[in-house]
């Protein structure tokens, strides 16, 4: 497996508190890693970690190389789009406008205009939106427009951190065949965070269990669903 | 009659003043919920720039654009120098910070430039514009010019990508920087525009007030009454809220209250939106959970 991300001993702090306490995981290229765990075992801390939007310690390497990048505008001009917890809405802007934010630091502008149609193709619901100011959007939609947001990065990896959380089953089973076809047709390789074990292992090649800002395991994604001590210990299912 | 069209006229001429100043402040509040006091003196020592360019020969046209781009420098230095620092500080640090940052213009307006009363030009003298009775070529010209302002910075952000990552920057720093946009920069650049803004009402003004290191006092204080009015968080409404405290200004000062006290105005109209209704006009009501 070739790893586009890779973290080694990854420290986080959010002020003088440490949150994570050196872990280590790899991100395969071109595959869905997922991060799992209870609340508070650091699984968006990690993320943060990874977009600089806290302090860390420690060694990433992204590409091959040492991410040095100490901002997260940097980590995002490296090609990384992290669609945050909480969907991180613009919410007073239209719909359009957010999309538009999503491909702020690309130059390319006849790809821009041509991965907004892709866009529509895999969520034609934004399209019917697009002028509506993103805030009056419902949870499921807010989602697909941060995920859309995220793609016209035009990134080489993706940060997912809780795209099913506060929505309703037939959404979540909606966002997460799309993330599978983003993942299949565009090469994207994804870092998913999610409480969901179950729905996360399904999508997922790799997956890390963590606790307390520690990981306790970490593998094939099936094989860490066959591990029954695993699943009751951990994932309560 | 004439006359209360006149009072009129010249409360549009001044309205403009006080709606791109109020403007200036409500595209820092934005950002920072905080209101920039050193706003006018800011905009007062522009002014003296451009009259000392003026003073040394510069023609008008030039010595506007050169203050308005020294301005929009020195609002972006400041950011990065003076206000940046106190980005995490309380409040009433930042506060403190730009009362201080007043007095400096201030007394720097009075030591490099005088504190006696200098006339400004004005490059719309001659005759009224379009045989219009009411106002003067100047008030006409002000007035033009507030409206130019003001269509130039909605069009920025209206329409421009920057103008679109500024205003991303002011509502969701987090999720800005996350598509990469640099929200410290956007910031120094606010700064800049509101100098720049400032820059050109207090060029505006001078005709009218004549130049003084403390001509933005009572300026600033209309700017703030209708960025009040309108709706702090508003820019239409502080536009609107600007006109309107111009033209209800002259009015009430020339039937109501008297000249001598119509500063006051201003006053009880801050203090009557506050209590009346705290988020303006148009603003939006803000409810925290505590």
């Amino acid at each position: 497996m070739s790893a586009i991300l890779a973290a080694r001993g990854l420290k986080a702090f959010y002020g003088q508190i440490e949150a994570l306490h050196g872990v280590d995981f790899e991100v395969e290229e071109g595959g869905v890693t997922a991060l799992l765990g209870a609340n508070g075992a650091g699984k968006t801390t990690t993320l943060r970690a990874i977009s600089a939007m806290i302090r860390r310690e420690g060694n990433l390497e992204f590409r091959g190389k040492r991410m040095t990048a100490r901002a997260p505008e940097d980590v995002a001009r490296l090609g990384v789009a992290h669609v945050p917890d909480g969907r991180g809405t613009f919410t007073d802007l239209t719909v359009e406008e957010n999309l538009r934010l999503g491909a702020y630091v690309r130059r390319d502008r006849a790809a821009v205009k041509a991965d907004f149609q892709r866009i529509f193709g895999y969520f034609p619901r934004l399209a019917e939106r697009i002028h509506q100011q993103a805030g009056t959007l419902s949870g499921g939609e807010q989602q697909m427009l941060a995920i859309s947001r995220a793609l016209l990065l035009k990134p080489s990896l993706l940060l997912l951190d809780e795209p099913s959380f506060g929505l309703a089953p037939l959404v979540v089973a909606e966002i997460f065949r799309i993330l599978r076809a983003i993942n299949e047709s565009e090469g994207v390789s994804i870092l998913i965070v999610e409480q969901n074990a179950n729905l996360a292992l399904d999508l997922a090649t790799r997956a890390y269990l963590l606790e307390t800002g520690r990981v306790v395991v970490g593998g094939a994604a099936s094989a860490i669903r066959a591990d029954d001590s695993v699943r009751r210990a951990y994932l309560g299912y | 009659m004439v006359e209360l069209f006149h009072q009129l006229a010249s409360g549009l001429a001044l309205g403009g003043v006080y709606a791109i100043t109020a403007l200036a402040l409500v595209m820092i509040f934005q950002a920072t919920q905080l209101v920039n006091f050193a706003q006018g003196e800011m905009a007062m020592f522009s002014t003296y720039i451009a009259w000392w360019l003026m003073q040394n020969g510069w023609d008008y046209w030039q010595a506007f654009g050169v203050t308005v781009v020294f301005s929009f420098v020195g609002g972006v230095v400041i950011e990065r120098v003076v206000v940046r620092p106190f980005a995490q500080a309380p409040v009433l640090a930042s506060v403190i910070v730009f009362i201080g940052l007043s007095f400096i213009f201030n007394a720097l307006a009075g030591f490099f430039f005088g504190y006696s009363v200098q006339s400004f030009d004005t490059p719309f003298d001659g005759r009224p514009w379009f045989g219009n009775k009411f106002m003067s070529a100047h008030e006409s010209g002000s007035v033009v010019v507030s409206l130019v302002v003001l269509a130039l910075v909605f069009a920025f952000f209206r329409f421009t990508p920057l103008g679109l990552a500024m205003r991303a920057a002011a509502q969701n720093p987090a999720s800005a920087r996350l598509v990469g946009v640099r929200v410290g920069w956007m910031l120094a650049l606010g700064w800049g525009l509101a100098a720049a803004i400032g820059a050109v009402a207090g060029m505006m003004a001078a005709p009218i007030v004549y130049l003084d290191p403390n001509m933005m006092g009572g300026i600033l204080l209309y700017a703030f009454a209708g960025a009040v009015l309108g709706g702090i968080d508003n820019p239409w409404g502080a536009v609107f809220g600007g006109f309107t405290v111009g033209i209800a200004e002259n009015l009430l000062g020339a039937y109501v209250v008297g000249e001598e006290v119509k500063l006051s105005v201003a006053l009880i109209i801050i203090i009557g939106v506050l209590v009346a209704k705290p988020s303006g006009l148009f603003g939006r009501r803000i409810v925290a959970r505590v």
